[in-house]
């Protein structure tokens, strides 16, 4: 399967993410296929390997709808990891992509998932217009 | 799945390598991340278990040049050989776009190389894929072993029982020593780039989209 984003696109997503969760408090923010190919970064540069957190965190979600199949459930639709420092925050959006919010102990997590639900809607909607090609699918939108 | 991004100019490719356990596939990955570290910004990842044995994958981002004006980026990952770890297998291979099938030429391994490609024809099949559409090479690799007179299976056999009827390029490694692994990457990431392009071409929108952003 192929997958091809255009420019506006990503440009919009960029900026859902930026006004409402790094505006919130969040340091980075990637945007993942369920491949682990990284789609969007958003956030300064604060020296994360973000191909190798794409990769393992696409395979994080893979492995727990494993788990979820074992408890009977189709699949989770969101990871929290807690650290000290740092916390990370893992949804689903469609079949299509994972949307990952890196964190500090400086915001609430309450605070962090309203806001992620909000973009999620957001970029949720955009999944339905033409910026997203799939080419072996009929209509080409997804 | 290969993902193109037209904004960021660049297509994102996943290549796995494939095969039984003990096979070489981290070997192989181990030696490129070892010749190109200069070029390559990222570490390499590895999930291993306690005995160094790969749990569930190892992955390597690698740059590629340029391909309609762009960028190619490599995402390579291996999975584990040992039979019980199926599920983890299945996983890596969800989106892949070309499979580097690393087979033992170690004698005592040809039941285990005839085993690890059927298991790929199946987990493909279960993506809805197929191992004879799908870009796909072959590494026959421990050649080197043969200087160490260690019973290896020959070229000869290696293809009648992996190759007869796939029929798709082949090479001769050790990945010990670097032998065929560029060779066979080179050959891997050229055939897939080429099968992306041909699917991406068929529909005149998006080669539109791609000449208007990507130039």
């Amino acid at each position: 399967m192929i997958l091809v984003i255009d420019e506006e696109t990503v440009n919009r997503f960029k900026k859902y993410i930026e006004d409402i969760l790094i505006k919130s408090g969040a340091i980075k923010v990637l945007l993942v296929d369920m491949a682990g190919n990284l789609v969007v970064n958003v956030g300064p540069e604060v020296g994360l390997d973000v191909h190798s957190l794409a990769a393992l965190s696409a395979a994080n979600f893979g492995a727990t709808a494993e788990i979820a199949g074992i408890i009977g459930e189709q699949d989770f639709s969101l990871l929290f990891h807690k650290g000290k420092k740092n916390s990370i925050h893992l949804t689903k959006i469609q079949d299509l992509f994972v949307l990952i919010t890196i964190f500090n102990n400086r915001t609430s997590l309450g605070l962090m998932r309203l806001k992620i639900a909000h973009t999620k809607e957001k970029l949720f909607n955009e999944l339905n217009k033409d910026g997203i090609y799939q080419p072996e699918r009929k209509g080409n939108s997804v | 799945m290969a993902f193109i991004n037209l904004k960021e100019k660049e297509i994102l490719c996943k290549i796995v390598y494939y095969g039984p356990a003990r096979s070489g596939k981290t070997t192989n990955l181990e030696y490129i991340h070892n010749s190109l570290q200069d070029r390559i910004k990222s570490k390499m990842v590895t999930i291993n278990t306690k005995g160094d044995r790969t749990l569930f994958f190892d992955f390597l981002p690698l740059d590629l040049g340029k391909v309609f004006g762009l960028s190619i980026r490599l995402q390579i990952y291996t999975v584990p050989g040992q039979v019980i770890y199926n599920a983890t297998r299945k996983l890596v291979l969800k989106g892949v776009d070309g499979v580097l099938f690393v087979a033992d030429s170690l004698r005592g391994r040809r039941l285990a190389n005839k085993e690890s490609l059927e298991d790929l024809a199946k987990n493909l099949d279960d993506y809805g894929l197929s191992l004879y559409k799908i870009p796909l090479v072959l590494q026959y690799n421990k050649r080197d072993l043969a200087n160490e007179d260690l019973p290896l299976l020959t070229v000869e056999s290696l293809e009648k029982d992996l190759n007869n009827k796939l029929q798709v390029p082949f090479f001769l490694a050790s990945a010990l020593y670097g032998d065929g692994v560029f060779e066979a990457l080179r050959t891997i990431a050229k055939i897939s780039i080429k099968h992306i392009s041909g699917k991406i071409f068929q529909e005149g929108i998006i080669k539109e989209k791609i000449y208007a952003n990507g130039k």
